[in-house]
Order: structure tokens, then sequence, then C-alpha cells
């Protein structure tokens, strides 16, 4: 019998501390799933952040650095330097990537580090308990904003569309925005990670994954609707799809050949 | 056939001490007095094919040095005394990690931007551990370049035998004096201490190996901790050292580290041609610190001479337990003293 679905050996068969309907354990599945479908795993290194993936080293089944908060992207600069016939993952939240790792993500970014970056945006600081995130959108409630975002009055700036900003250097190469709030979008996402990790191991330059996330906990929804306000209000702002493509045709030039 | 003796400046002594040693990746950010140190390194890794990257900052940077070193390599930083304010986070995190590196400090003065001239403001950082929480790294503070190239060079194998980061205390007037300096054979990199809980390259290796500060459960962490300080007590125990001159018949003991006990050094020598018993005693650690050493000499008279308001004096007071007089003297700002200066203090400390 052919075993259509089954655990990714890579990930560990262990249950996260993760909340119910938090985007963090999906996207962990489809990291794994693809390291299996590329048989790296005994060459795959985790750069973990500080946030609610802190964790992530527990789940993955291959070794992990992990860095004070916000400094994934030099900690992951320099394994990879070190190590270039790895796969270097940089698992960021938006906190750690977008605030006060900017300048650390921005360099690594335009200096063309051959990594991936796996950009969990959840418009939110999960681990601390729901302040706002660089990427909180207009009008969304957070501890620290709690009358909702504001951008001018009480000077709380606008959502960072941090994609939209790397693809201005010349150093990225793959920029794709996915989601995880339902089995398309998921499917899509997969793809994503695929043709990043593929260009990684080729060594072109830069590439990231943003990756819009669940956080029902410190949005205060059921998981349910979680995945709806994905849809209805994160989708609007932060288009999906890929945001910078130069990679090397490689699918092309094999068909010209 | 005898080493070849060259002409270098501080800096660059210690970048091509670091290079022999087998520094495989250095990772720096302008600031003066070290950038002939960042120069010769861009340089010289490059054409070693080795890796160099000029990070956006020292915060930068130092997470570059943990993230190579966690892959088992040599790693490197050099800064100044601003920077190496920002480096302390990184500098935490790796002895969190037991991490090893190598971090120069080729200090000026300070608080704030301050000057760039030199100054010894930068001792209690260094020994204290700079950053948050429960931990030492090892301080070596070199007096002349030969010595700045030797203790680069040794910290290399120091900071891996130990795991945790060794920094060289330098000061500007080191990092920028020139000296002749007979350099180091390149190290064998056979010789090199095995590094099995490096990550990457995993291959049979049966557990999963993760550089990591984190530990959420406090029984599990007092644990760790009181492992890493009894770890501290055999380095105390082995690593110490110290110069000493002339101290059998000392009425007053100089004690200084790095330019300072170079000046010292000549006081003491204009001292005894008076017929004035002076004595020097000079830490190489700053930490460990000779505590031993200064406790068997406890009773003695000290005079501590630093290129600060007094810091070390401190240490000079806690090991002697209350025991010895100690005298301070002290230029600050990035002033030099000079050896008229000390002798002046010691004549009138002794009343001669
Ligand atoms: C230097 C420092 N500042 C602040 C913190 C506290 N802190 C831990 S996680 C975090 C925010 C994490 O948010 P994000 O990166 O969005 O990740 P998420 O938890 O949402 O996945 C903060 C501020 C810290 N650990 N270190
Ligand atoms: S707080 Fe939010 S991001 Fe963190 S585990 Fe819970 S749902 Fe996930
Ligand atoms: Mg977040």
């Amino acid at each position: 019998m052919e075993l259509v679905y089954g655990h990714p050996k890579s990930l560990k068969p262990i249950q996260t501390k993760y909340c119910p309907g938090c985007g963090h354990g999906v996207i962990h599945r489809l990291i794994t799933e693809v390291i299996d479908e590329m048989g790296m795993q005994e060459k795959s290194i985790i750069l973990n952040p500080v946030g609610c993936s802190i964790w992530a080293s527990l789940y993955f089944d291959f070794d992990s650095v992990q860095v004070p908060h916000g400094r994934t992207p030099a900690g992951a600069t320099a394994v990879k330097r070190m190590l270039p016939d790895h796969l270097v993952i940089c698992y960021q939240g938006d906190g750690d990537l977008a605030a006060i790792g900017t300048a650390e993500a921005v360099h690594a970014a335009n200096r063309g580090e051959k990594f991936t970056t796996i950009f969990v945006n959840n418009a939110i600081y999960g681990m601390t308990g729901g302040q706002m995130a660089p990427t909180t959108l207009v009008g969304q409630k957070a501890t620290t904003a709690p009358y909702g975002r504001d951008p001018i009055e009480n000077g709380m700036g606008y959502p960072i569309r941090v994609l939209e900003m790397l693809a201005t250097l010349g150093g990225t190469k793959y920029l794709a925005r996915g989601a995880v709030n339902n089995a398309v979008n998921v499917r899509k996402t997969k793809q994503y990670i695929r043709k990043a990790f593929e260009a990684q191991m080729r060594g072109e330059g830069s590439s990231m994954v943003e990756i819009l996330s669940q956080c029902p906990t410190n949005w205060a929804m059921e998981p349910a609707d979680s995945v709806g306000w994905v849809e209805s209000a994160m989708i609007p702002f932060y288009a999906l799809g890929e945001i910078k493509n130069e990679l090397a045709d490689v699918a092309g030039k094999e068909a010209g050949k | 056939m005898a080493a070849e003796k060259r002409l270098m400046k501080g800096n660059e002594a210690m970048g091509e001490a670091a290079v022999r040693a087998g520094c495989d990746a250095y990772f720096g950010y302008p600031i003066t007095p070290q950038n002939e140190l960042t120069a010769y390194m861009a340089k010289h890794m490059i054409d070693h094919k080795r890796v160099f990257i000029q990070a956006e900052s020292e915060v930068s940077a130092i997470n570059m040095v943990y993230g190579a070193a966690a892959t088992g390599a040599r790693s490197m930083t050099s800064s100044s005394s601003p920077g190496v304010s920002l480096k302390q986070e990184g500098i935490s995190y790796a002895c969190g990690a037991d991490v090893p590196m190598v971090v120069i400090n080729v200090a000026r003065s300070g608080p704030g931007l301050g000057g760039i001239s030199p100054a010894q403001g930068d001792y209690f950082q260094s020994t204290r551990g700079g950053g948050h929480g429960d931990y030492h790294h090892i301080v070596l503070a070199p007096k002349s370049v030969q010595e700045a190239a030797d203790l680069t060079f040794e910290a290399f194998d120091l900071a891996d035998e130990w795991r945790m980061p060794a920094m060289i205390l330098a000061d500007g007037m080191i990092g920028q004096m020139m000296e002749g300096v007979v350099l180091p054979e390149p190290k064998d990199p056979a010789t090199r201490v095995a590094k099995p809980w490096a990550v990457g390259n995993k291959g049979k290796r049966a557990e999963l190996n993760h550089v990591d500060s984190t530990q959420l459960v406090p029984e599990n962490f007092e644990k760790a901790l009181h492992a890493r300080y009894a770890r501290y007590d055999e380095i105390k125990r082995t690593v110490a050292r110290w110069e000493e001159q002339h101290l059998e018949d000392a009425d007053v003991i100089l004690s200084a580290y790095g330019t300072s006990a170079r000046v010292c050094l000549g006081a003491m020598q204009m001292a005894r041609k008076l017929g004035l018993k002076v004595g020097l005693l000079r830490p190489i650690t700053l930490w460990p610190f000779p505590e031993k050493r200064f406790g068997e000499l406890a009773g003695k008279r000290f005079l501590v001479v630093e290129m600060s308001m007094g810091q070390m004096v401190e240490d000079v007071r806690l090991y002697t337990h209350g025991k010895s007089e100690v005298s301070f003297y002290g230029r600050c700002g990035g002033m030099i003293p000079t050896e008229e200066d000390v002798l002046a203090e010691i004549r009138r400390i002794l009343k001669k």
C-alpha cells in the first residue's frame, strides 16, 4: 500500500505548546514536509527566534541555534557562510524581524545572504501577550494600542509591508507572501517555501517567505474566526503572491535544452 | 631559524595573530582606535579565503560571531568601548550558551561617546559581565604589541578549551603604537579542541545539537549555573596569570595592567635607582583575577595605577582582604599617567 499522507520525518511526533488555532504549527509542518521532500534533514539548521516559536527547536528534528531577539538574520548569515552546503532557515516573528531586528533583516537581505527567512506575520507580539507589532493593522487593538492602532494622532505609525520594502534591494531574489488560513493558501505557501529552499541550495540570493498567521489568543478570537480575519482584514492589506521573483528559470532552461 | 621580528602597529599585530591562530570568520564595524584591525582582517581574511563581513552594527557583528562559532568555527570581532557596550547582549548570550569566541576591545575614554584617546574605564564592564545575568568570561590585558599578539593567539585556544568568550582588553595606546613583534607560528588545525556540540554536519551523530541559552525551568537553570560556576572555579585555579617584579623587599607594590602597567614599570625602575623599595604586580588575566597572589601579599602596601577613576583598585582591596593599605592614582578622560607622576605618588606614600 502506498503511504499518501504521513507525519514529516523532520518534525518530531510530539504535541506542540502552541495555542489551538495558532499558525506556527502549520508552518512548522510545511517547512518539514519540504525538507523531507528535498532529503535535507541531516543538513538543515534552524535559527529560532525570540517569540512564541522559541520552542521551534523542540519540534524540528535537526540542529538549531538560538540568538537574541531580532538578531536571527545576523546569526543565520554566519551559519550559512560557514556551512554553505546546509539548508539554513531563519525563522522570525514580526516583532523580531520588523521592529527590534529591522537593521539585521534589511542588511542580510541586501548582502544577498543565501539563507531563507520564514517570516511569520501574525500582526501582534504573541509571546509577550498581545502588544502592537510593526505589522499590526490600522485600527487593530493591542494591549499597547487599546483604542486600536492609530497612525497619526497617537503616533503609532503604519503597518510595514516588509516584502515590498525589501523588494527594492539588489540582494533579494525571491520574496513571496502566503497564508495558512485555508487549504488553498496552505498549499500555495508550501510551494513558495519549496521554491525558496531550492533557490537557497542553488546558491541564489536572499529569499524570504512571509506567512500571514493566526494568533487567536491575542486577537481574542475563536480559531474559526481568526482564519476569517486573515481573509477579511490581513490579505487586503498584505497581498498574497510572489512579490519578487528573480530566480534563475531552472524549469525554463531545462525545457529549452 | 629564529622567527623574524617585524615592526607592526598593535592593531595589525592582533589581526595577524588571529589569522595565524586560525580565525575562520571575522565580523566588525568601524570605530576608532581599532580601525586598522578591521581593515587588516578585511584584506587578510579575504586573501586566505576565510569569512570577513563588515556588519551593519556591533550588535549584528557579535551575533554573527555567535552564529559562526555555533558551527564550531574560530570566530572573532573587535571594537572599541562604545561598540563593546553594544556587544554586551551578544556576549551574555554566548556565555549562556557556552559559545567560544574572541572579542578585542581597543578601549577609549568614556562614558558616552567620550573621546578616542586610550583609557581603562572598561574594567568593570569586562570583568563583571557587562551584560545581564550571572556570568564571567576570560579577560586578557596586554602591555605591549608583542603581548597583544601573543594573547590574541592564545585567546582562541582558551576560548575553545573553556567554551566561553575570551576578551582582549587593550587600549588605544596598545592598538596604535608600533613595536617590534615576533609573531607566533600558525596554529596547526589538527591541534584544535574538538567541538562535538557544534551545529551542522549531523551525519550519523545520534543527538541533535542546539546552541541555546534558554532555560525556563528554574530548578534546571539553577543546576546549569552551578555547573558553569564550577568550571569558573577551575579557570580561577588554572588560568590566572600575572607578572611580578621585586616583591620580596617591596615597601610599596605598584599594581596596574596594560598601558598603565608599562608606565609603572618605568616608575619602579626610577624609584629603585633612588633606593626606594618598589615592586610591581601586573595582572595579565583580569578575569580570572590573580586573587590568590594578591591574598598572599595581603598586608603589603599597594599603589594601584589606572587610566580611570579607579576600577581594578576595588579588586585589589577585595583580594587583600582589608589587610593592606591600598592607594590609588588615576588619570582619566584619555590622559595617560607619566612615570614621573607615578614616582611622585610613590614618594608621597613613602614620605621619601
Ligand atoms: C531584547 C529583548 N526585548 C524584549 C524581549 C521580550 N519579547 C519576547 S518575544 C517578543 C515579541 C515577539 O513577537 P513576534 O516576533 O511577533 O513573535 P510571535 O510571538 O508573535 O510569534 C518580545 C518583545 C526579549 N526577549 N528580548
Ligand atoms: S500566543 Fe498566538 S502566536 Fe503564540 S502560540 Fe498562541 S496563538 Fe500562537
Ligand atoms: Mg508576531
